[in-house]
């Protein structure tokens, strides 16, 4: 049984167009309207309902979900999956995305498209598993040992959930590269209105295939077809007998462990195929920026209590507004030194002690005064929380 | 306009599918914006539930109600639980056999919906005649709308059953006066 | 028997330029386990085009790097769950892994445990060598009582594991242990793995004369050749013995490894009871229209 992308049956079998569905619903509709045909998962909250969407609605759609024996197994599988030519993905949370941080890495070494959606909660450890928190923003720039970047997407509404998995996938396909759908527990768990996009007002991204001869062809480096840092994809069972490595490897995908100026170039090439594109991979909301003389800078779940903030906040006369990260990483250097030098302050709202924080502090800091507005223990800021900690910061 | 709706009983009522029908009644049936929140103890039974949902013809920013304007009660722990950010203003709806210490001096809707699902012949409608209740009662949504909710949300086999207590509990409340 | 093929010629055809010379060392098995996969593959005339290849970490993981197919060398441990995900997006590949006793029962054991378990269709070819040979030669978990190594530097005190056993009780399809210096047995068994429908384990045992046999006197070959044939006993006297035998004798073979076939079935694999749950539910969408 081989998967072939059918959006009348996936439209079919996801139901009426406008529906009333959890965050974790979403991201199983807008992965299977991307052409997701291979989902590796295992349960743990707050994303069980990922993979149990997936569970109950992959098989009607010929695609596969299989509950493996960990989330490192589950990793492993979507994995492989890509590599034998599928749109694959897992759904996890804090220690099973902790247990998966060193395929993750394998991923990106090998340049594997493939999607992690993580319905985060907070931790160290088990922490408080039935609550939303922002708990590995960090985790997904950094997580795995050595050199690395990251593509990582933070939706804050149940509709953002459908068309992010969306994003997530093109993504994916377009830089051959893991990418990170940080949802979180809040998210993942509220119920609010989604409307399911038709086939025409959706764009669809599929990983380049290999096409030229294969005695010329080089798997791990610039693609011979376009001009891009991103090699074309030798699917396996296409002929192109690809050895592919998670050891530092040259052109032809040949270990070269102990070559400093293969390494050099294959890590920088892996970075720089997604950062080169930062402008491309930045995706922003601004909202009351124009008068501001103080802003928030926000992400995912911690979004929505700051735009309620700004409303009263703005009632009151008081001169702020929000800019608003869809995509988190590549981090938007540009908009955010920007911001800091038309603002005399930045409040950074988030739900935990201070993640994103860091990379705002390292672009705004020189012009304008940094304000961690951390909220921890599982529930979300209030509006009028952030609200006099906009008073207190004029 | 923006109301927020608290619905609480305990674990295995089927306080989470009022809220669900309620919600959806807004966004899917209404040209309006709902988000439904919820929580419940570890246990799947018993143990005060409580289901959230907040109503608005505008985009919805802080999902979670920062007060009531609709606080709905099938059970006494939970009716005792939840009430603390209740306004003057908050409209309450109780089923009296369920909720009975319920006198905190203030006018109270109260509409016995256990009885009406006992007397279609299944206790489980109760919470769908709740929402009918607070449909006839709080002047919000179509009852249509919430009909087409109720029926789209409900195993097909039971329609008729759903509907029935829907519509008696609509009938209930159209008639409840706060006392 | 067919006609062996020439080793030259199979070197021609299957393996991949510019990669060797490999990495083993002299009196290592795990060459002639990839000349026996090579000839079970030549002998089935299967298109080396419908093959993939995976492996974790360790030297008999290296081996997808000298065979010219497709091939994903993972990470430590986790070659049998990137196995899986590669035979669900593509049933038609004949998926074959290499892996060696450390990184599939020790690191990799929870995936080795639920791939049989599912029998899922693969053909797994573990290299049982007793020791962690490409870290220097640290215990492994199948390294017999008493094994020397350079993280049981008095002698191994742990129960070894019985990899072929535990592989049989999971319910495995197609179950094989063979020294890797038993010419004909290894052949055949990975050519009935690789057309059997399930689960297929073949254990070879795989002398390590560098890092397990200099610390455990048997750094010579001929000292590691003899100890196989004083340690292993065929399935099938076994149980005679088994029946049979005096005390003494079945205690001394209770001692030793069984070798042979330990279980043949023909049953559905994974993704065949997939694929009729899936023709199945599609069935039943279309004869309604396929709503909701």
């Amino acid at each position: 049984m081989r998967y072939e992308r059918d959006p009348e049956r996936i439209r079919r079998v996801l139901g009426e167009k406008v529906q009333f569905i959890q965050g974790d619903m979403a991201v199983t509709y807008g992965a299977l309207l991307a052409g997701v045909s291979f989902f590796g998962g295992y349960p743990i909250t707050p994303a069980s309902e990922v993979a149990e969407g997936a569970a109950r609605l992959m098989p009607r759609v010929k695609g596969t979900f299989i509950q493996m024996e960990d989330e490192i197994g589950s990793i492993g599988a979507v994995i492989g999956a890509a590599w034998a030519g599928a749109k694959a993905m897992t759904a996890t949370s804090g220690p099973g995305f902790s247990l998966m941080m060193e395929n993750y890495g394998y991923a990106i070494m090998t340049e594997t498209p493939c999607v992690i959606a993580n319905v985060q909660r907070t931790g160290p450890s088990t922490g408080q598993p039935t609550l939303g928190a922002q708990g590995d923003m960090m985790q997904a720039r950094w997580g795995s040992h050595g050199d690395m970047t990251a593509i990582a997407l933070a939706p804050s509404t149940v509709q953002e959930s459908l068309d992010m998995a969306i994003d997530a996938f093109n993504l994916s396909e377009k830089y051959r590269h893991p990418v990170c759908l940080m949802t979180d527990g809040e998210v993942g768990h509220l119920r609010e209105k989604v409307v399911i996009p038709d086939e025409d007002e959706m764009e669809l991204i599929d990983r380049v295939p290999a096409t030229v001869p294969k005695e010329e062809f080089l798997p791990f480096t610039n693609s011979q077809t376009r001009d891009s840092k991103v090699p074309d994809f030798p699917t396996f069972g296409s002929g192109y007998r690809t050895y592919v490595t998670g050891l530092t490897h040259n052109k032809k995908g040949f270990p070269a462990t102990d070559k400093q100026k293969d390494h050099e170039e294959l890590i920088r090439r892996i970075i720089s195929k997604i950062e080169d594109d930062r402008e491309a991979l930045t995706d922003l909301e601004e909202i009351q920026l124009d008068d501001a003389e103080i802003a928030l800078v926000t992400y995912g779940a911690s979004a929505r209590p700051s735009e309620t903030a700004v409303q009263i906040a703005r009632e009151k006369g008081i001169k702020v507004g929000m800019l608003r990260m869809r995509i988190t990483w590549p981090f938007p250097i540009k908009q955010v030194n920007e911001l800091s030098k038309k603002v005399n302050k930045i409040i950074v709202p988030e739900m935990n002690l201070g993640q994103m924080v860091h990379p705002i502090t390292e672009y705004a800091a020189k012009d304008c005064e940094i304000v961690l507005a951390p909220k921890v223990g599982g529930e979300m800021h209030l509006p009028v929380e952030l609200v006099e900690i906009l008073e207190a910061n004029l | 306009m923006k109301k927020e709706i608290r619905i609480c009983g305990f674990g295995g009522q089927g306080v989470i599918l009022a809220g669900f029908i309620y919600g959806k009644a807004a966004c899917v049936f209404s040209d309006l914006n709902a988000v439904q929140s919820q929580s419940y103890g570890p246990e799947a039974r018993g143990g005060a539930a409580r289901s959230e949902v907040i109503i608005s013809d505008e985009k919805i920013g802080y999902p979670r109600p920062t007060s009531t304007d609709l606080y709905v009660a099938m059970a006494q722990e939970a009716f005792d639980t939840y009430r603390h950010d209740i306004r003057d203003d908050t409209v309450i709806i109780i089923d009296p056999d369920l909720v009975p210490k319920h006198d905190i001096g203030r006018p109270i809707y109260k509409v016995k919906v256990q009885k009406i699902a006992e007397d279609l012949g299944n206790k489980i409608v109760t919470n769908i005649a709740m929402v009918g209740a607070m449909t006839g009662i709080y002047d919000l949504l179509d009852p249509e709308a919430v009909k087409k909710a109720v029926i789209d949300s409900v195993p097909k086999r039971f329609t008729e059953l759903n509907i029935n207590a829907f519509d008696r509990g609509y009938e209930a409340g159209k008639n409840a006066r706060p006392e | 028997m067919t006609e062996m093929a020439d080793a030259n010629v199979l070197r021609e055809k299957y393996l991949r330029d510019g990669m060797l010379p490999t990495i083993f060392c002299n009196g290592c098995g795990h060459g002639v386990a990839v000349d026996y996969t090579l000839r079970a593959i030549e002998e089935l005339e299967i298109d080396i085009d419908t093959i993939a290849l995976a492996s974790g970490i360790g030297c008999s993981s290296r081996i997808p790097g000298y065979i010219n197919a497709d091939g994903l060398h993972t990470t430590h441990g986790r070659a049998l769950s990137l196995a899986t995900g590669i035979k669900a997006a593509n049933p038609e590949l004949n998926v074959i892994v290499f892996t060696g006793d450390g990184d599939c029962t020790g690191i990799g054991g929870n995936h080795f445990i639920h791939a049989a378990r599912r029998n899922i269709d693969m053909t797994v070819i573990l290299l049982n060598n007793f020791i962690y040979g490409m870290t220097g030669g640290q215990l492994a978990p199948t390294a017999p009582l008493g094994s020397i190594a350079t993280t049981a530097p008095y002698g191994n005190i742990e129960q070894a594991f019985n990899i072929s056993e535990l592989a049989t009780a999971l319910g495995a399809a197609y179950v094989a242990r063979w020294p890797i210096f038993y010419p004909y047995q290894p052949i055949k068994s990975i050519k009935d793995g690789l057309q059997n429908k399930g689960f297929a384990l073949i254990e070879l045992m795989s002398p390590c004369p560098t890092a397990y046999g200099r610390r455990n006197k048997l750094g010579k070959i001929d000292a590691l050749w003899t100890w196989y044939e004083d340690n292993t006993i065929l399935i099938e006297e076994y149980e005679k013995i088994m029946n049979y035998g005096t005390d003494d004798e079945k205690e001394k073979v209770k001692q030793m490894f069984q070798i042979g076939v330990f279980q043949n079935e023909v049953k559905a694999g994974f993704f065949e009871e997939y694929e009729k749950m899936v023709e199945r539910l599609i069935e039943r969408d279309d004869a309604k229209g396929g709503g909701k």
